[in-house]
């Protein structure tokens, strides 16, 4: 399989990827900010078909837009988490956008522009180049260190935002800049699993993780190696079986483990994120 | 997907003649009437109970639905509510108070839209017909609605909203104070459910015109507005359904007379009536949401 230079540039870009996604999807699990993540990634689309309709790089339309909301929503939102109801208008008004510029896109030019559509919409994680690949693994990179970098303050800022207050965290500054991080990361998993599919990975490797440990530290890991080990398998899925679209491979397969981490603490009541037991992180959200 | 623009001219009347002067436009200015009303209603209620992020995912799950439906060979109306009906009874089953608190709830929900998204990709991969199709499902059209399809639309929302005239009173009870509710002797759970079913009834409905990325404008937009004009339930009903009318009018209107896509109209006068509300009113007309982060 990695015989072929398309599945060793797949592995290279999809690895890094799953690593940002996972760490970033823990805190947006954590901070129940799913919703901002959902958005995000529609953004991702619009901002996407917008250079394509321009006829700029699609990267730079991507970074640009989820970024530019991102520190809107940031801005606007009380205590940088936004109001649902905002979320929604807005992201349903960024969809129309993304409507009218597909439109103008395809009617401009003929054939193939139908296709970079789904490419934007659903992903192209097969069709990376080395240069493309490599630049993906690289923004990754950057992208966890930079969430590691704020991780500390993040995490207390998340679990109890009174003491952090008390104790004089610029919580703001902190919810934007995570709000950034989390942009950059839709930004480049539009890439690899579409714009419409990034939140499977966002959201289910840190809702796995949150179900099988109480402990930040360590679930912030787990949720990284579960959207690693989704991309992995995935990628080796739709490789064997190739009617099968590595996007879907990817999302089933993490869908798959948040489905087994809910039945192994539905079944057990004495782990942790069962109902009713009162841990660090649900006595935060009571 | 225009054959010949209409011209548009400063007489209205004649423009109002041009626009219903062929049955597709009647039939789709018909169900879309039919469907702003469903919508206004139910949606005024999902905003009230802030279901946002579960009706955004139930309008996803219309697209595997749909593409199912494709895929198979059935009638694309079966897809879509047989989809979003399924996708209520998940919804429900993951989002009970006894599952794992807020945030465990709102992965859970973000993981089902995302695989019921894949799914839908995978249908249609595995369909391999032309892509065209992707975007209408997607994205909607208001071109080829059938008269059959109206009638259907129709008797399906009279049904809906019968019944969300049933449970009007408990679930707005429940919605505004769920644990006095219970406390009251009302079947909150059950309430719950039939709204969830109700909402995907209302977005299978909606998802047919405006495609599944779509729905949420007439979903959550008009609510959201008429929330910010007024708290009152019976007022905020009539604002929300009534502007949901607007937009869906004005923008078929609108659509029918430029080459740009009936969904990116219908979102923009929708979202520029929210912004114009909120802009003159302030945020202070609606009573402060609850932070994210505590349980509703």
């Amino acid at each position: 399989m990695l015989a072929h230079e398309f599945m060793r540039n797949a592995y290279l870009a999809g690895s890094f990827v799953a690593v940002a996604c996972g760490l970033v999807g823990y805190f947006v699990v954590l901070r129940s900010q799913v919703f901002a993540g959902d958005a995000l990634s529609h953004i991702a689309f619009t901002g996407a078909l917008a250079a394509a309709a321009a006829g700029i790089d699609i990267r730079l339309g991507l970074f640009v837009a989820t970024v530019a909301v991102a520190m809107g929503m940031g801005l606007l939102g009380d205590r940088a988490r936004p109001d649902d109801v905002v979320i929604g208008s807005v992201f349903a008004w960024v969809l129309g956008l993304g409507a009218l510029f597909l439109s103008i896109f395809t009617n401009g030019s003929s054939g193939e522009n139908g296709t970079a559509a789904v490419r934007v919409l659903f992903g192209s994680i097969l069709g990376l180049s080395a240069a493309d690949a490599r630049l993906a693994a690289v923004i990754g990179a950057l992208a966890c260190l930079a969430l590691l970098a704020i991780a500390r303050p993040l995490l207390f800022g998340s679990l109890d935002p009174e003491v952090a207050r008390g104790l004089g965290l610029p919580l703001r500054a902190i919810g934007v800049g995570f709000l950034a991080v989390l942009a950059i990361v839709a930004a480049e998993a539009t890439q690899a699993v579409g714009a419409l599919l990034l939140l499977g990975l966002l959201a289910a490797p840190g809702g796995a993780a949150r179900l099988l440990t109480d402990n930040p530290w360590r679930g912030l890991a787990l949720s990284a190696a579960l959207a690693l080990a989704s991309m992995w398998g995935g990628l080796a899925l739709s490789y064997a079986i190739p009617s099968v679209p590595a996007s879907f491979a990817v999302i089933a397969l993490a869908s798959g483990l948040l489905a087994l981490a809910a039945l192994r603490s539905w079944s057990r009541p004495d782990l942790p994120g069962a109902p009713g037991r009162v841990t660090a992180v649900s006595r935060i959200e009571a | 997907m225009h054959i010949e623009l209409a011209a548009l001219s400063p007489n209205l009347l004649s423009d109002f003649e041009q626009l219903t002067e062929y049955p597709f436009m009647v039939q789709a200015l018909e169900a879309g009437t039919i469907v702003a009303v469903m919508a206004g209603a139910i949606g005024w209620f999902m905003v009230l109970r802030r279901q946002t992020f579960a009706g955004h995912t139930l309008s996803m799950i219309a697209f595997p639905g749909a593409a199912g439906a494709t895929l198979v060979g059935l009638p694309l109306a079966l897809g879509y509510f047989g989809a979003c009906g399924m996708g209520a009874l998940i919804l429900a089953v993951v989002s009970r108070p006894a599952g794992v608190g807020r945030a465990g709830e709102s992965a859970a929900i973000g993981t089902v839209q995302a695989f019921g998204l894949g799914l839908g990709f995978l249908f249609v991969t595995l369909y391999s017909g032309q892509l065209a199709n992707l975007e209408t499902l997607l994205f909607g059209t208001f071109l080829g609605i059938t008269a059959a399809q109206v009638k259907t639309l129709f008797w399906i929302a009279l049904a809906g909203l019968a019944l969300l005239a049933v449970i009007g009173r408990p679930l707005l009870f429940a919605s505004v104070d769920g644990a006095v509710a219970r406390a009251a002797g009302v079947p909150t759970g059950a309430v719950a459910l039939v709204f969830l079913l109700l909402l995907g009834l209302a977005v299978a409905a909606t998802a047919e015109i405006t495609g599944a990325l779509l729905v949420f404008a007439l979903l959550v937009t008009p609510a959201g507005t008429a929330q910010q004009i007024t708290a009152r339930p019976a007022r905020g009903l009539v604002l929300s359904v009534g502007l949901a009318l607007l937009v869906t009018w004005l923008g078929l209107a609108i659509a029918y007379f430029s080459p740009y896509p009936l969904g990116f109209w219908v979102t923009s006068l929708s979202f520029g009536f929210y912004v114009a509300v909120r802009l003159l009113l302030g945020p202070r007309a609606r009573p402060a949401p609850a932070p994210l982060g505590t349980p509703a």
